[in-house]
């Protein structure tokens, strides 16, 4: 039986994981391949690095980074944040990464994602989505550059156009329960589990056990996102996954 | 000395990492003359079956491989490494493969998410001496959205469900193994594979 994934996520600025609450205020916590190695060895299914500041700044994505931990786990990652090409894509993958996210690039250009999934095939390409619900509750607007600018695009609406594209699975993060420790944003993840087949992860707002429980047990996600929680060392992944098994949910233990 | 297959496509990186980390040599090459003098080969693959295919022909390597295996030289083909030596795949339209295996490559039809994604427990479809060097529940790493039918099930050696999708995980007929998941990112028991191949296959 495939299992639900538990998924680290090593926000990196300037070669360093960080974790932004709400996307500002960032703390520095760590070298990205140590924690990496770690999460590894505690049974994490994968990692996510986000070049958190590869947009806003221009920043080359991590190909330094993404060279030296795929030489010490020997799992899967995804690498987004900043990548605006092809041939960016391809200097990731081949450095070992498994999956490149996109985000704003992708709503700028979504020819991108076509092309990689051409190139790297659907199983690549992540489309990685920060939503917000929108004032008058009929939706979620899709931002970008890390949360900065309203794109005024629908939410679910990119998300299927994404998919068509070729995205072959969804990060979809819910910048209304970003940092709030108040669980993933439930809502939002069947919305756009409704309305496409890939798979789905849920990224921001959880804060406790219960949370990885909640998002499985409501079918909403294929794989759970956390960062500042495994970060701080709060929870283990191991902790997590002991529980969910407890609860039922299927694990790789 | 195990050969990696360069042909454009695939992760290469990390298979040599996952060889360098169990202590094996290798080399990834493109180039036919270099990689007949390995030992062992790897056919990595990533991407559509199609594009696959077509570089392995414009490569001058689809030809040598065959010959290669159809010779019984120890091979491992991982994802659509695997996927190419069934005889075809229906991945945006039909196209033929090496057919050294029996079987044809399909889209799985399941209600579940498509690709699957994640890890998978690789039950036995057959008692096999790999096993003795797994975990007792070893899970594996699977990314596709097709998978291999109509195999010969003398060939299938493990297996993983997903949904009601029975995915032929790994097909091993003497020398020749093949994976659909990925043995370079199963963490231990994906090592152990490898290390299976290495050591097991001559």
């Amino acid at each position: 039986m495939i299992t639900k994934r538990i998924i680290p996520c090593l926000d990196v600025k300037d070669g360093r994981v960080v974790k932004g609450i709400n996307f500002v205020g960032l703390k520095e916590v760590g070298d990205p391949v140590e924690l990496a190695d770690e999460y590894y060895r505690q049974g994490a299914d994968e990692l996510v690095f986000l070049d958190i500041t590869a947009t806003h700044e221009h920043r080359s994505t991590m190909v330094h980074i993404v060279e030296k931990t795929a030489e010490k786990i020997f799992m899967p990652f995804t690498v987004g944040g900043g990548i605006k090409s092809v041939e960016e894509m391809q200097k990731i993958l081949r450095a070992g990464a498994d999956k490149v996210s996109l985000n704003s690039a992708a709503v700028k250009n979504p020819d991108l994602l076509s092309e990689g999934a051409r190139m790297f095939g659907d199983q690549c390409m992540v489309l990685a989505v920060d939503g917000k619900r929108r004032d008058d509750g009929s939706g979620w607007n899709v931002y970008i550059h890390g949360g900065r600018i309203d794109t005024g695009i629908d939410a679910v609406e990119w998300i299927k156009d994404g998919v068509n594209k070729g995205a072959g699975e969804i990060l979809l993060t819910s910048m209304d329960a970003d940092g709030t420790k108040q669980g993933y944003d439930i809502a939002f993840l069947q919305a756009v589990r409704s309305a496409v087949r890939v798979p789905v992860i849920a990224s921001g707002g959880c804060g406790r056990l219960e949370h990885f429980a909640e998002v499985f047990e409501k079918d909403a996600a294929d794989a759970a996102l956390a960062a500042s929680l495994f970060h701080y060392g709060e929870l283990t992944v191991g902790t997590v996954k002991e529980y969910l098994k407890e609860r039922k949910i299927a694990v790789r233990i | 000395m195990i050969g990696i297959i360069d042909y454009g496509m695939g992760n290469l990186r990390s298979v040599e990492n996952a060889l360098h980390h169990i202590g094996e040599e290798c080399m990834i090459s493109g180039d036919v003359q270099e990689l007949e003098k390995c030992g062992k080969l790897i056919l990595p693959g990533v991407g559509a079956f199609g594009d696959c295919m077509a570089n392995m022909h414009q490569r001058g390597l689809a030809g040598p491989v065959k010959n290669w295996i159809d010779q019984g030289k120890p091979l491992l083909g991982i994802c659509v490494g695997m996927q190419m030596l069934f005889e075809e795949s229906e991945e945006k339209g039909i196209h033929p493969g090496l057919g050294v295996l029996k079987g044809r490559i399909v889209r799985m039809k399941t209600d579940l998410p498509v690709p699957q994604i994640g890890w998978n427990e690789l039950e036995k479809a057959k008692e096999h001496p790999l096993f003795a060097s797994l975990t007792p529940h070893p899970y594996v790493y699977y990314v596709h959205s097709y998978c291999a039918e109509d195999y010969d099930e003398a060939d299938l050696c493990g297996f993983s469900m997903y949904g009601d999708v029975k995915v032929a995980g790994l097909m091993v007929r003497g020398n020749l193994m093949a994976a659909q998941f990925h043995p370079e990112k199963s963490g231990e028991d994906g090592l152990q594979i490898l290390q299976w191949f290495a050591k097991e296959t001559v």
